[in-house]
């Protein structure tokens, strides 16, 4: 997958500032995703990573600067119809519902395009899932409520996904088996930014990487370059 | 064993339909309330004005353009409830963004202007609204005397409140809904429209009052002021049950017209304030209400 900037690429955003409230916390963030292209968002915890997908979604109360997506401006549009278009989230608090059952929370997002994963199919790659059905969402555990809030995004048809941080306090196994879940996707064509602390795990799936720092993109580091950058790494993320 | 109390079963039964008809109305109102509040923050205070107008448009299509009963129950909930979207479209929705006090603050003030209109034109001495010829007369049941009018109201309020909470938990309406509840704004990432449930969700819940509205037209005379007298029971109601709480709005609706009624007959003195009783106990011992859950 190419790194180059060539103009075309699917999401583009440009001195993105965010606010909630009066507090301003992104500063000018610029940084694209090309079709097809997994890339991820590293950076320390507060450094902006969830308010850049909050505002790519339309779900950061106040934000300017520019987010173009596959051709359309949605910076002024709200978030019902950013998700028509084709974007969707997966969001850091998981955001699985209490008075819903698993079942329930899988179909709740409506099918917003053609091509969506047919029901069979996420229980196939979820098979936890499926002997689950009748439970009440938030009764899962971890693991199998992060399987939930990446399975009921991959039914709506949408082939842009924003993963917030999907291993966030999961068991290795888990953490693989979301490693497999996102290579098959981007096999199929999906276009997905995932923000990571665990970048041995960004490593193994992604095709570049963004550092945010202080509300803005500070540097930009292709996945073949990992290694060689270790060092520069440690010092963004102070780990 | 009646005897031995000095009650005679029949005074007894009486008092039992009699709650069983107030927990009726306790049900399918405090069940408005419910649905509002969860989705929409806001503590409905024109629910009993909007209670009271359903009654009254029944009233007016019967005086004015001869329309019956049977076609009321149907029309003037949607009257009321086409009523209750335009409020919501143009000044409720432009306080969501505020403290809740202002909703809250907005209906009390509607519901003041509502009742005002209607005892502005129609006075307070009440008008009468025949019961259906369908439903006059009423059954002996040997031990006691059974209006038809009354058995149909608690049948209705029961098949009312059943489709309402079948709607909201079981079917993928109810799901948006639930869900709109918890979390709108991830609700409206997915491409929901959240505030077209909303308004769906007001109209729907006062639409219930009007529908209660045109039921009690027949029992109590249709009076300004009906709402208001009910209304404040059924906030305590809808506190005893828990904010939100479907079920647990339509169980203590039942339940406590059941007790009411029961006091009635036990100790007369208490029944105009056992529910405010229960409400204080259930504040101190259980402050999310019976069927409530934690404050999030
Ligand atoms: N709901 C909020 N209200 C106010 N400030 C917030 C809110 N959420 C996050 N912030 C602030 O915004 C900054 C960026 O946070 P966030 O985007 O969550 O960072 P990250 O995901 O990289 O850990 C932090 O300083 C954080 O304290
Ligand atoms: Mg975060």
């Amino acid at each position: 997958m190419s790194d180059v900037d060539n103009g075309k690429a699917l999401l583009r955003v440009e001195e993105l500032h965010g606010w909630y409230g009066e507090s301003h916390v992104l500063h000018g963030v610029n940084f694209h995703v090309n079709e097809g292209e997994v890339v991820t968002l590293l950076g320390r915890n507060g450094a902006g990573k969830t308010s850049t997908l909050l505002a790519i979604m339309g779900m950061l109360p106040k934000r300017s600067g520019s987010i173009i997506f596959d051709g359309t401006e949605v910076i002024a549009m709200q978030s019902r119809h950013i998700a028509r278009l084709g974007i969707a989230i997966c969001p850091e608090e998981r955001g699985i519902f209490a008075s819903l059952n698993v079942d329930e929370n899988l179909m709740l997002p409506p099918r917003i395009q053609k091509g969506g994963m047919e029901v069979e199919r996420i229980y196939d790659l979820f098979p936890n899932l499926k002997e689950r059905r009748r439970s009440q969402g938030t009764k899962l555990s971890g693991g199998e409520q992060q399987m939930l809030a990446i399975a009921r995004i991959l039914r709506t048809g949408a082939k842009f996904l924003l993963l917030d941080e999907p291993t966030e306090g999961l068991a290795p196994v888990i953490v693989q088996q979301i490693g497999r879940t996102i290579s098959a996707l981007k096999k199929e064509g999906f276009t997905i930014i995932l923000v990571e602390q665990n970048f041995r795990f960004a490593a193994s799936v992604a095709d570049r990487h963004y550092v945010v720092e202080q509300g803005g993109v500070i540097d930009m580091i292709p996945n073949a370059d990992l290694n060689n950058s270790m060092d520069k790494l440690h010092g963004y993320l102070g780990v | 064993m009646f005897e031995l109390l000095g009650i005679s079963p029949q005074v007894l039964l009486g008092q039992l339909l009699l709650g069983l008809i107030n927990g009726a109305f306790y049900a399918i109102l405090s069940l408005g309330l419910a649905v509002i509040f969860g989705l929409l923050n806001i503590i409905n205070f024109a629910h009993g004005a909007l209670y009271m107008a359903g009654a009254f448009v029944a009233w007016i299509l019967l005086h004015y353009l001869g329309i019956g009963y049977w076609p009321a129950l149907i029309l003037a909930p949607l009257i009321v409830g086409a009523f209750g979207i335009v409020l919501e479209r143009t000044m409720m929705s432009r306080l969501y963004k505020l403290d809740h006090l202002y909703g809250l603050l907005l209906t009390f003030g509607l519901a003041l202007i509502i009742q005002g209109l209607f005892r502005n034109y129609y006075g307070i001495s009440g008008l009468p609204y025949q019961i259906p010829s369908q439903l006059s007369g009423g059954q002996n049941l040997g031990f006691m005397f059974l209006p038809n009018y009354r058995a149909w109201v608690v049948v209705a309020s029961i098949v009312v409140c059943f489709g309402t909470w079948f709607m909201i938990e079981k079917t993928r309406l109810g799901a948006y809904l639930r869900a709109a509840t918890e979390n709108p704004a991830l609700v409206s990432a997915f491409g929901i429209n959240v505030p077209l449930l909303i308004t769906l969700t007001y109209g729907f819940g006062v639409a219930l009052a009007g529908f209660a509205g045109v039921l009690a037209a027949p029992i109590y005379s249709v009076n300004p002021n009906m709402g208001a007298d009910l209304i404040i029971v059924v906030f305590a109601v809808v506190v005893i049950g828990g904010m939100g709480s479907i079920l647990g709005a339509i169980i203590t609706g039942y339940m406590l017209g059941i007790v009411e009624g029961l006091t009635r007959v036990f100790y007369p003195e208490g029944s105009a304030v056992v529910i405010f009783v229960i409400m204080a106990i259930v504040l101190l011992i259980k402050p999310e209400g019976l069927f409530g859950k934690e404050a999030r």
